[in-house]
């Protein structure tokens, strides 16, 4: 699969990254030669091989549900860039 | 003070009285102020801390018995959160953030009265093998300035290797503890998926990551193993199981070790150098009485194909968080949200780091996560079920570590494909959770280290702690010093 300028466009936005006009070559150069590796996985037969997305047989980890302490609100906003009224402060979503 | 080097050996030095708390801690303070100029392993140094803490050290001595970390200084890898001293992962996006808590390592370290020195240089977000990649500064290799000290883990293998501390903690992902290690001529583990906390680790790839030690010889990893590992209610991926003490593994007696040979790690590419020494290792092995079998690992030259997406995937994922809203780095100027999350999310990481987010989120996107996510797990089931064919047959895999020894500042930094490859036989370990150590088993014709892997199964740390202890105590490799 050619990896594509609108395909790198599109993946940046969605990776909500800002890439100038003249960084779009250079992705679809440099992503395109990691993909073109990545195509060797293709010539592996993986008919009936079941996904392993984690290593170990651990399933659902359940607790007591006992309320305990979680991070107070002040160290919660220590490192916010904005905050106001005990709030992380942003910009104005709803119009 | 020569002879303040490992852990065992400083506290065979306090508990004759020859020396105190403050001696060490000032030792290596004195060799940080001598060569961290030339190597730059760390992004902060705590010395007024450490001073008073090995002070308190000296004072508490006669109170109880002291576990063998207490007073001994270490250095904790910048994606490893401590509390109220910044962590920053090298990256621009992270810059001030001081964490309110403590990793669950650091909290343990802490327990066990170790000092940290600092926090230690990486590749931003620990996406690199050359440490280039860090957004303050390129560490260096101290067997050779020229070249790098390898990475993620580059800080921490180098100021072990430079003697500016006396163990470090690293993280590994895909070799990048084991990397740093035989750059640098140190011991590294990446023990078991599951056996150490990640809680406090920032992450990177969530089913690969995994922290462990990085030391100056088999005796002092087992050491720090011992006081890291274990369950932790904050990581439910944390495994439940019996205690055991990895020191008591260290034993020379190997007669009928098994110890598998797979011809996919010696394949092209490998340094004749590294090759050389890691057949003289096999020679090692053989007269110590172990039973040297071949095994086939047919799987593992598709192991960082499967890696890159795997990982890259999961890093996609993991590092939407960093939005410029709870923590951070924010842009300075933006018209609106979408604008502020696009201008941080730039500005805030590197290249590497960029194009990782780009590959994971093409890989997850509709209409390719088939063709490279799924089929990434598909060939994850594959490689580990080579392993476990593997270890029916032999109790340790040996292999190089890296297929070169320590490479230029520079020489790989603008092709990352060829960057990857230097990390062609730690990513399979990664890929099978399974655990895996690399030591000191030579040089090559520039003096540079080499190092040996050996894998074991899961949970299956006391057999390459064995084997790696063995070679260790008939050679001496890493007892050579890299002269700065």
């Amino acid at each position: 699969m050619k990896l594509t300028k609108e395909d790198v466009i599109y993946v940046a936005d969605l990776a909500r990254l800002e890439i100038d006009e003249n960084e779009v070559d250079k992705y679809v150069e440099q992503l395109g030669k990691i993909l073109e590796y990545e195509d060797q996985l293709n010539q592996i037969d993986t008919t009936d091989v079941l996904p392993t997305a984690h290593v170990l047989p651990v399933k659902n980890v359940l607790r007591e549900d006992v309320p305990v302490p979680s991070l107070d609100r002040e160290k919660a906003l220590m490192n916010a860039p904005s905050q106001d009224k005990g709030c992380f402060k942003v910009p104005k979503v709803i119009e | 003070m020569d002879k303040i080097n490992t852990i065992h050996e400083i506290n065979a030095l306090i508990d004759a009285g020859e020396i105190t708390y403050e001696d060490v801690a000032m030792k290596y303070l004195d060799r940080i102020e001598d060569v961290e100029g030339k190597v730059d392993s760390f992004l902060k140094i705590m010395k007024e801390e450490a001073l008073e803490q090995a002070k308190a050290a000296d004072a508490a001595t006669d109170e109880k018995p002291h576990s063998e970390l207490f007073g001994i200084p270490y250095g904790l890898k910048d994606n490893i959160c401590s509390e109220g001293v910044e962590t920053t992962c090298a990256s621009k996006i992270l810059k001030g953030f001081i964490p309110p808590y403590d990793a669950t390592v650091s909290s343990k370290l802490k327990a066990a009265g170790a000092i940290v020195l600092g926090k230690t240089n990486m590749d931003e977000f620990a996406m690199g093998s050359s440490n280039e990649n860090s957004s303050v500064k390129s560490t260096k290799n101290p067997w050779d300035l020229s070249r790098v000290p390898g990475g993620s883990s580059g800080g921490s293998a180098a100021c072990v290797a430079a003697d500016e501390v006396v163990f470090s903690l690293g993280s590994d992902t895909g070799g990048s503890i084991r990397q740093p290690a035989s750059f640098c001529g140190v011991v590294g583990m990446k023990p078991t998926y599951g056996l150490v906390s990640r809680y406090g680790l920032v992450a990177f790839a969530s089913s690969l990551d995994q922290i462990g030690p990085i030391t100056k010889d088999v005796t002092d990893c087992a050491i720090v193993l011992n006081h890291i590992a274990g369950h932790d209610e904050k990581d439910s991926t944390s495994v439940r199981k019996e205690k055991e003490d990895y020191t008591s593994y260290l034993d020379t007696n190997i007669k009928g070790l098994k110890i598998g040979i797979a011809k996919e790690y010696f394949a092209e590419g490998l340094n004749p150098d590294v090759e050389k020494s890691l057949q003289e290792a096999i020679e090692v092995y053989k007269s110590l009485g172990a039973e040297i079998v071949e095994v086939d690992l047919p799987n593992s030259k598709y192991a960082l194909s499967a890696y890159y997406i795997i990982s890259s995937a999961e890093a996609s994922s993991n590092l939407a968080r960093y939005d410029g809203i709870r923590y951070g780095y924010r842009a300075e100027e933006y018209d609106d949200l979408m604008d502020l999350y696009k201008k941080t999310r730039s500005q805030g990481f590197g290249d590497e780091v960029k194009r990782r987010i780009m590959l994971g989120t093409y890989a997850l996107s509709s209409g390719y996560y088939d063709a490279y996510y799924k089929k990434a797990l598909q060939v994850r089931t594959l490689i580990k079920r080579d392993f476990d064919e593997a270890f029916k047959n032999c109790d340790v895999l040996l292999s190089p570590t890296c297929p070169t020894t320590a490479f230029k500042l520079g020489e790989k930094s603008d092709d990352p494909l060829e960057m990857y490859l230097s990390d062609i036989y730690t990513v399979p370990v990664n890929i099978a959770g399974i655990p895996a150590i690399s030591v000191p088993c030579g040089f090559d014709s520039n003096g540079l280290p080499i190092g040996m892997q050996l894998t074991g199964e899961a949970f299956g740390e006391k057999h390459i702690l064995k084997a790696a202890y063995a070679y260790e105590q008939a050679t001496d490799h890493h007892r050579k010093k890299a002269k700065l």
